[in-house]
C-alpha cells in the first residue's frame, strides 16, 4: 500500500508491504534518514526518537498507518552541521557526543522539553530525558547542552 | 570560520558563529567506505604504513586503531598535525581499513594513543626528518638551516621555501620508520595540548554521519539471524511457510545450527524472522545463578600463577597482629551497545569484503580467514564507525553473520542484530570471584597481604570465536577472556605479599573483555581490602595509602586530590548517618596512568538504594594530547562504571540469557547520574599513557567505602543493588 507523509515539510509517497511496519523503517530505509536509529525496537532506549506533530514519540513503535496527516521531524529536519539548530550547537558547543548514537534522541526529546518548557531546571531536564539511554556515559555533557540551548533560544526570544 | 586550534574555554566563548566543516570525508565514516584503495606497504616499520602526502599537500594518516566513540581520530590528527608540522585541517585520517592500514593490534586495553599513535608520532618525525633533507638538496643549503611550518620546509636566511607536496607529493617515502628520529619539544607543539573540537560532532548531531547501521550497498538484501533457545541447543528443524508468506522473504538459510532469514527489507526480515517455527534441542548447561559462586569456585582449574611475590606470608609477623579475610565477587556484565552490532558483507570471485564496525579488523580478518578456508589476502575488512562497544562486543559476530548469510545467498547482506541478539549473544565479562587475606600490626603496619582471583583461562592467542562459526561447524578458536589478570599486583610497599590467579578451565558464558576487563574486578578487590585494612589499623585512607606508597608522582596525585575534593578524614558510621565518601587509587597495570577518586554517596536505609551524587578524580596519564576529549572519557569511565556498580547483573537460567533488554538488565538513567570533578595533572614533557580504562577501574571500590562511610555495611558484591545494602543493614 502507499503512504502518503509530511517528513520534515515535504511530502513523500512511498509503497510500504506491511501497514504495522514502525515510521523507523520508512524513515531509514525508504527515505534514508540517518538520524532515527534503530536501538531496541522495544521502546526503551530512546535512539529512535522523531516529532509527530511536535510530540516526541519512538518511531520503533509507530506503525506507519497510524501517522496519518501528522507532520513528521526528525533530527535532519531541525538543522543541519552547516546550519545547526541552536540545539544542534549547543551539542556541538559542549562537545556533548561520544559514540553519538544516542545523540538523536536526546536532541529531539529535549527539543520537546524546551518547546512545552523553555527554561527546565537541571530536575527538568533530567527528568524528561530518563527515558533516553546512553552507554558512553556522556550525561552531564548532555544535560550541559540542553541548558545552554535553552539560554540562547531563551535569549532569542527576547533579542 | 573558527581556527580549530583553540582551547576549549576560547572555543566556547566563540559562541554562535560556531560552524565547522573539516574536510576528512572518508575519515567520518563517510560516503566512499568501499573505494579503491591500492594496495599499501603495511609494515610497522614502513613510514609508507602510516602516511601519505598529497601533491596539494594534504596529509594521510593510516591507523590499524580505531575510533570508537573516544575522539581518538582527533587526538591522532593533532599528533600529525604537529609532529609534522601541517595544519590540523590538512590531516585525515583513515582507520582499520585492512587494505590500507597498518595492523597495530585491536583497539583496546587504552593503548591507542601510548602505543598507536606514538608509532604514529615516530613515523611523523621520520617523515619530517626526511623532508628536511630532501629540501636541503633541493635548495644545495645545509640541512641543519632548515625549520618546517605549515606544511613547508623553510630556509632560514631570506625565507625561501619548499612545500612537502613539492617534495614527496603523491610518491611513497619507501623508507623506515626512525626510532631515533627526533621528536619535537613538547614545548613547540601547537596543536597538541589544546581541546581541539572533535571532527565527528558536528556529524553527528544532524544525522549526516555515517554508521555501520546506516550503509546500504547495490542490490543489498537484509538478514536476520535466529539463535538457538539454549546457547547451545541443536537446530532439529523449522517450518518457514509462515516466513515465507512475508511479502519480501527470499531465503531462509541453515548451515548446521545457524539460522537466518534473508529478505528484500528490513522490516520483511524481522518479521518472517519472527514468523519461522524451530525446533531446537533442549540444553540446559548454564549453571544455576543462584549458585554462581559455588560453581565458580569449584570450576577446575588449569594451573595457578602467582603475579606477585614480595618477602614470605610465612614469616609474617609483628605485635598485635591482626588478620582481616574477606571474599568479593563481581557479576557478569553485558556491553550494553545502545546500537545493536550490524555488518555488511559481500562475496566476489571468492574474495570477501566485509564493512564492520569492529575494534580489531585484522584480527577478524584472520578469524574469517580461518572461517573459511581463504587466505587473508582474499579478505578485505573496513571500519565504518559503529556504537560504542567498550571492548569486543557483537561487531565481529554480526560480521561472521554477514558474511556467512552472503556465502550461502550469493548477495550481499546486511545483517542487523535485534536486541535480545545484542544483550543475549555479545560475550560477556565472565564472573569474577577474590580471596583475600591481610595482617596488620599493633603500630598499622600490613605486614601480609594475599590475593587470590578466579578468572578463567587464556589461551595463547587473543581472540573471541565467532558465534556462526560454531553454529554453522565452521573451523574457530578457543576462547580468550583478555588479560584479566592484570592489575591484581599492588603498588604499596608491604613486607610480604602473594598474589595468586587460578585459571579456570572453564566459564559460563562466551568470554571477551569489556571496560577495564579484570582490572576493575581486581582492582575492586584490591582498593576495597585496603580499606578493611586501614580501618584495622585506625588509619585514615588517603594516608595509609601515602604512607605504604615510594612514587612520587603517586602521592603527589593523592595529595591534588585530597586537596580539591576537601578531604576531611573518614566519617563515622552512625545510625543517623546516609552520607558517606570513599577514596580509591590506582596506578594502571603498576606501569602507567595514575587516577585517584572520591566517591560521594547517598544510601536511603528504607529502601537500600544507594545514590552517587559526586564523583571528584585526579588523573595523571602523562602527556595530555585532547584535554576536553580527556575530560570526556573520563566522564564516561566513571558514569558508565557507576552504571555496573549500581546495577548490572547478567540474569540467566540454565538454557540462556534472561536479561535480554533494558527493562531486565537496567543501566544509569538521567536521574541518577552523578556529578564528576575532573583534575587533570598534565605532564606535556612526560610520554602519553591511555585514559579510556584506568578511572573505570576505581569506581567500584569508592563507591563500596564511601557506602560503608555513611552506613557502616560493607559491600563486596557487585551490584550493589539494594538487597545488599539492606541485608547488610539487618546485620549491623
Amino acid at each position: 500500500m502507499r503512504i502518503d507523509m509530511k517528513v520534515n515539510g515535504k511530502l513523500s509517497s512511498t509503497e510500504v508491504d506491511d501497514p504495522e511496519m514502525p515510521l523507523l523503517y520508512l524513515l531509514r530505509d525508504d527515505l534514508a534518514l540517518r538520524g532515527p536509529r534503530f536501538g531496541c525496537g522495544l521502546g526503551q532506549c530512546g535512539a529512535c526518537t522523531v516529532h509527530l506533530d511536535g510530540r516526541a514519540v519512538r518511531s520503533c513503535l509507530v506503525p506507519v498507518r497510524s501517522v496519518g496527516e501528522q507532520a513528521v521531524t526528525t533530527l535532519e529536519g531541525l538543522g543541519s552541521s552547516v546550519n545547526p539548530h541552536p540545539l544542534q550547537r549547543a551539542f556541538i558547543e559542549e562537545q556533548a557526543v561520544q559514540c553519538g548514537y544516542c545523540i538523536n534522541g536526546m536532541i529531539m526529546q529535549a527539543k520537546a522539553l524546551l518547546d512545552a518548557h523553555p527554561q527546565p531546571t537541571d530536575a527538568d531536564i533530567r527528568s524528561a530525558l530518563a527515558g533516553n539511554l546512553c552507554r558512553c556515559g556522556t550525561h552531564q555533557r548532555i544535560l550541559s547542552a540542553v541548558k545552554r540551548a535553552a539560554a540562547t533560544l531563551a535569549g532569542g526570544e527576547h533579542a | 570560520m573558527l581556527n580549530p586550534y583553540v582551547n576549549r574555554r576560547d572555543f566556547l566563548r566563540a559562541g554562535g558563529a560556531l560552524v565547522i566543516s573539516f574536510p576528512i570525508g572518508a575519515a567520518l565514516g563517510g560516503e566512499t567506505p568501499a573505494r579503491a584503495v591500492s594496495p599499501r606497504p603495511l609494515a610497522l616499520d614502513q613510514v609508507d604504513a602510516f602516511l601519505a602526502i598529497g601533491a596539494d599537500g594534504r596529509v594521510s594518516c593510516f591507523s590499524g586503531k580505531v575510533d570508537l566513540g573516544t575522539g581518538v581520530r582527533t587526538a591522532l590528527a593533532q599528533i600529525v598535525a604537529d609532529e609534522l608540522d601541517v595544519a590540523l585541517d590538512q590531516v585525515e585520517v583513515t582507520q582499520g581499513d585492512t587494505q590500507s592500514t597498518p595492523d597495530q593490534g585491536p583497539t583496546y586495553g587504552s593503548l591507542s594513543i601510548q602505543v598507536g599513535g606514538m608509532q604514529i608520532r615516530q613515523a611523523a618525525a621520520s617523515a619530517r626528518a626526511a623532508l628536511v633533507q630532501a629540501a636541503a638538496a633541493k635548495l644545495s643549503l645545509p640541512a641543519e638551516q632548515l625549520f618546517t611550518r605549515d606544511g613547508a620546509v623553510y630556509a632560514r636566511p631570506g625565507g625561501q621555501r619548499v612545500a612537502y607536496g613539492e617534495l614527496v607529493g603523491g610518491r611513497q617515502w619507501e623508507m623506515k620508520v626512525d626510532p631515533k628520529a627526533v621528536l619535537k619539544d613538547p614545548a613547540d607543539y601547537r596543536v597538541v595540548g589544546q581541546s581541539v573540537p572533535r571532527l565527528d560532532i558536528p556529524a553527528k548531531v544532524s544525522g549526516e554521519f555515517l554508521y555501520i547501521q546506516d550503509l546500504r550497498r547495490p542490490g543489498m538484501v537484509h538478514a536476520r539471524v535466529v539463535r538457538p533457545q539454549g546457547i547451545g541447543a541443536k537446530l532439529q528443524g523449522f517450518d518457514d511457510s509462515a516466513a515465507r508468506a512475508v511479502k519480501g522473504h527470499i531465503q531462509t538459510v541453515r548451515s548446521g545450527d545457524f539460522l537466518a532469514v534473508v529478505a528484500r527489507t528490513e522490516w520483511a526480515a524481522i518479521s518472517a524472522a519472527r514468523a519461522l517455527r524451530v525446533q531446537w534441542s533442549a540444553w540446559e548447561g548454564l549453571p544455576d545463578q543462584a549458585r554462581l559462586w559455588e560453581h565458580v569456585r569449584a570450576t577446575p582449574m588449569n594451573h595457578s600463577d602467582v603475579l606477585q611475590s614480595v618477602g614470605d606470608l610465612a614469616q609474617a609477623s609483628g605485635e598485635g597482629l591482626k588478620t582481616v579475610r574477606a571474599t568479593y565477587d563481581f557479576a557478569i556484565h553485558t556491553h550494553g551497545s545502545i546500537g545493536p552490532s550490524c555488518a555488511v558483507a559481500e562475496w566476489v570471485d571468492g574474495k570477501l569484503t566485509c564493512w564492520t564496525a569492529s575494534q580489531q579488523t585484522h584480527l577478524l580478518r584472520r578469524q574469517l580467514s580461518l572461517m573459511f578456508a581463504i587466505p587473508p589476502e582474499d579478505l578485505r575488512c573496513i571500519y565504518v564507525d559503529g556504537s560504542g562497544c567498550y571492548g569486543r562486543n557483537g561487531h565481529e559476530d554480526a560480521a561472521a553473520d554477514a558474511a556467512l548469510v552472503a556465502k550461502l545467498t550469493g548477495l550481499s547482506v546486511r545483517v542487523q542484530w535485534m536486541r535480545e541478539d545484542e544483550h543475549g549473544w555479545d560475550p560477556k565479562g565472565p564472573p569474577t570471584l577474590l580471596d583475600f587475606r591481610g595482617s596488620v600490626d599493633a603500630a598499622g603496619k600490613v605486614q601480609a597481604w594475599e590475593s587470590t582471583v578466579y578468572a578463567p583461562d587464556a589461551p595463547k592467542t587473543i581472540q573471541v570465536p565467532l558465534v556462526a562459526a560454531g553454529l554453522a561447524g565452521m573451523p574457530t578458536q578457543e576462547a580468550h577472556p583478555g588479560n584479566i589478570v592484570q592489575a591484581l599486583a599492588i603498588p604499596y610497599k608491604f613486607a610480604n605479599i602473594k598474589v595468586t590467579a587460578h585459571r579456570l578451565a572453564s566459564t559460563p558464558f562466551r568470554p571477551s573483555w569489556i571496560r577495564t576487563p579484570g582490572r576493575m574486578q581486581n582492582t575492586f578487590g584490591n582498593e576495597t581490602f585496603l580499606d578493611e585494612l586501614a580501618l584495622a589499623a585506625g588509619a585514615d585512607p588517603f594516608e595509609f595509602r601515602i604512607a605504604n606508597l615510594d612514587d612520587a608522582r603517586a602521592i603527589e596525585l593523592l595529595r591534588r586530590l585530597a586537596k580539591v575534593a576537601q578531604w576531611a578524614g573518614r566519617g563515622t558510621p552512625a545510625p543517623g548517618r546516609s552520607r558517606g565518601r570513599g577514596v580509591a587509587f590506582v596506578k594502571y597495570e603498576l606501569v602507567r596512568t595514575y587516577v585517584g577518586a572520591v566517591a560521594e554517596v547517598e544510601v536511603d536505609r528504607e529502601s537500600g538504594r544507594i545514590r552517587v551524587t559526586r564523583f571528584v578524580v585526579a588523573h595523571d596519564c602523562g602527556q595530555v594530547i585532547n584535554p576536553d576529549g580527556l575530560r570526556n572519557q573520563i566522564d564516561g569511565n566513571v558514569i558508565q562504571t557507576v552504571s555496573r556498580t549500581l546495577l548490572e547483573e547478567l540474569r540467566f537460567d540454565r538454557s540462556r540469557v534472561t536479561s535480554v533488554d533494558w527493562a531486565s538488565y537496567p543501566i544509569l538513567t538521567f536521574p541518577d547520574v552523578p556529578e564528576v570533578v575532573v583534575e587533570l595533572m598534565d605532564r606535556p614533557r612526560e610520554k602519553p599513557w591511555g585514559a579510556g580504562e584506568p578511572t573505570a577501574s576505581i569506581v567500584p571500590a569508592a563507591i563500596s567505602k564511601a557506602v560503608f562511610d555513611a552506613i557502616g555495611v560493607r559491600l563486596r558484591s557487585v551490584p550493589f543493588v539494594p538487597q545488599k545494602v539492606l541485608a547488610g543493614l539487618r546485620q549491623s
